[in-house]
């Protein structure tokens, strides 16, 4: 197990890194087209060809990881920081702002989040500039995502209320904002971390969905849901497997991504 | 008993009102409500655009549109569809056969898979088998739901087919945990000391132990197959509900989106309920 963590580890390094340094590796950038080659297959000049447009698929594919592997952590910190206030201080407080938020969680969880994330996205601006609607998506992401780890840090937050250390921190005479941010909000560190992590893969994924069906970040700038919308040409399989790179990369990833949370998770449910 | 469903039924209630109403009032504030494309139309004279504006006023004050459609839909009137110019009623009718079949297939075969697979992990109790199961169910939960009805747009498969494996792989990781914890505890231990066989010990010893579970987590996959539903009907073009929410979304159709809203949350919160109440129907039973 330790192996496959050092593994995962370096994949996901490895294709940071690469990410990063798309400006060097792949100088023609993500929206220069080769007019005279559209839908090339791979050569020394095009390593994974080009598409339809004649744009370099290799240099898309490293920066729409960039995007998509910055924007998602960035989300997933703007719904745990979601989770952590409205959760967390309405599990601390107690009574009736816990039940007004289990509530609200509750209608919140209530609906498919393909469908709710859709749904909203839909009614925001769709033909909006490249770097707004990159904005909008993660946006959305963070602002939606934020139910189901609010849940889990209402409860951590309700027990800790109870317990022992934040009792004996009363009876001293810390009360109030103090008494959660000195004693409560340390103690859901780990709950925080863990739901961090596990968001992250569930907002590339989203964004992934989005962006297949024409909902997420808009052209010319790449993100992986809008390199695997590509695969909507294909016919087959045989005819031109370096299509299906984007594909194999997420799931690297997102294997990757698997193998570091069960770790984490574990740690947290011990 | 009966209070207990009472409450479920209470809480669905409220539920699926507040949650029609803050889907009315997000469509609402969205940019660009007001605007609709057929006012563009050169052939339209003045008192056409005037009667096209006028019949957007009445959604203008969100409060009084949803009263006024709560009303309505109490006398079996759901409103009339801006996109597409039909009584919902009669869309709705028409889709949710779609839907109830290809999620409905498609829940039955992950579940068979999901199962399956775990069982026979946990009958050959070795860790080759326990890998090769984590790495199928680990591959296909990396893949988005959209893909997944993108291939299986390309590979020319039923759309049921791509909810399955969007399903499978969260029903089986659940299943052979709780399966593994099961395995763990001490009559297990006992009953093997025997010499029961495998097959018994499964069927007899684990699978009551982890029932209960299973089945809270049936509800929750009839919510996951409702909100893959949209991706896979829109791509593969099957026309169910799922692709209606997606048109009703992309056209900002105010009264199909507040009633797709509330057909969905309805389902969703009936399910998990209705797993719920039969958990709550056994546990007593059983007591």
């Amino acid at each position: 197990m330790r192996s496959a963590r050092t593994l995962a580890c370096v994949i996901l390094l490895v294709v940071c890194v690469l990410s990063l340094a798309a400006n060097w590796i792949a100088p023609a950038g993500y929206a220069k087209q080769f007019r005279e080659a559209p839908g090339a297959p791979p050569s020394t000049q095009h390593w994974l060809g080009t598409d339809e447009l004649g744009r370099d698929r290799f240099a898309r594919v490293l920066y729409g990881t960039r995007i998509s592997l910055l924007l998602a952590p960035a989300a997933a910190l703007v719904s745990t920081l979601l989770a952590a206030a409205l959760g967390g201080l309405a599990g601390y407080v107690g009574g009736i702002w816990l039940r007004l938020a289990t509530g609200f969680t509750d209608l919140f969880l209530s609906l498919p989040w393909l469908f709710l994330l859709i749904t909203v996205r839909a009614l925001l601006p769709l033909n909006a500039s490249p770097f707004v609607s990159v904005l909008i998506t993660f946006l959305i992401l963070g602002l939606l995502g934020w139910a189901a780890s609010a849940r889990v840090l209402a409860t951590g937050a309700h027990t800790l209320r109870s317990s022992d250390f934040v009792l004996q921190a009363r009876a001293s005479g810390v009360r109030g904002f103090r008494l959660f941010a000195v004693h409560v909000l340390p103690n859901l560190k780990p709950i925080l971390y863990a739901q961090f992590w596990i968001s992250i893969p569930v907002f590339i994924l989203s964004e992934a969905n989005l962006g297949i069906l024409g909902l997420g970040v808009a052209e010319p700038l790449p993100s992986w849901g809008g390199l695997l919308r590509e695969l909507e040409g294909m016919i087959s399989f045989r005819d031109e497997p370096w299509r299906l790179v984007p594909l194999i990369l997420l799931i690297v990833v997102m294997t990757s991504f698997q193998t570091l949370l069960s770790n984490e998770t574990e740690e947290v449910a011990a | 008993m009966l209070w207990r469903i009472a409450r479920h039924l209470l809480a669905i209630v409220g539920l699926v009102l507040v949650g029609g109403l803050i889907s009315a009032t997000l469509i609402r504030l969205a940019p660009g409500f007001d605007t609709d494309e057929r006012q563009l139309n050169p052939n339209l004279n003045a008192e056409s655009v005037r009667v096209l504006h006028d019949a957007r006023n009445s959604e203008h004050n969100v409060v009084k549109f949803y009263i006024s459609y709560l009303r309505g839909a109490l006398h079996g009137d759901l409103g009339i569809s801006h996109a597409l110019e039909q009584p919902i009623q009669s869309l709705l009718r028409d889709r949710w056969r779609v839907t109830a079949r290809v999620a409905g297939f498609g829940l039955l075969l992950g579940w068979l898979l999901a199962v399956s697979l775990a069982f026979s992990v946990s009958l050959a109790r070795s860790s080759g088998c326990e890998l090769v199961g984590t790495a199928i169910s680990g591959a296909f939960l990396c893949i988005p739901a959209a893909v997944l009805a993108l291939l299986s747009v390309i590979l020319n498969s039923p759309g049921y087919l791509a909810i399955s494996l969007i399903v499978f792989p969260k029903v089986y990781r659940y299943s052979r945990n709780l399966l593994a914890k099961a395995y763990a505890m001490p009559h297990i231990t006992a009953a093997r000391a025997r010499g029961l066989g495998e097959l018994r010990i499964l069927l007899w010893h684990a699978l009551p132990v982890v029932a209960p579970q299973l089945l809270t987590l049936a509800g929750i996959t009839v919510s996951i197959a409702v909100g893959a539903s949209i991706p896979v009907e829109s791509l593969c073009g099957l026309p169910g509900i799922g692709q209606l929410a997606w048109q009703a979304a992309l056209a900002r159709d105010l009264p199909l989106l507040v009633n797709v809203t509330i057909l969905v949350t309805l389902v969703t919160l009936l399910a998990n309920s209705g797993a719920d109440v039969i958990v709550h129907m056994t546990r007593s039973r059983q007591a």
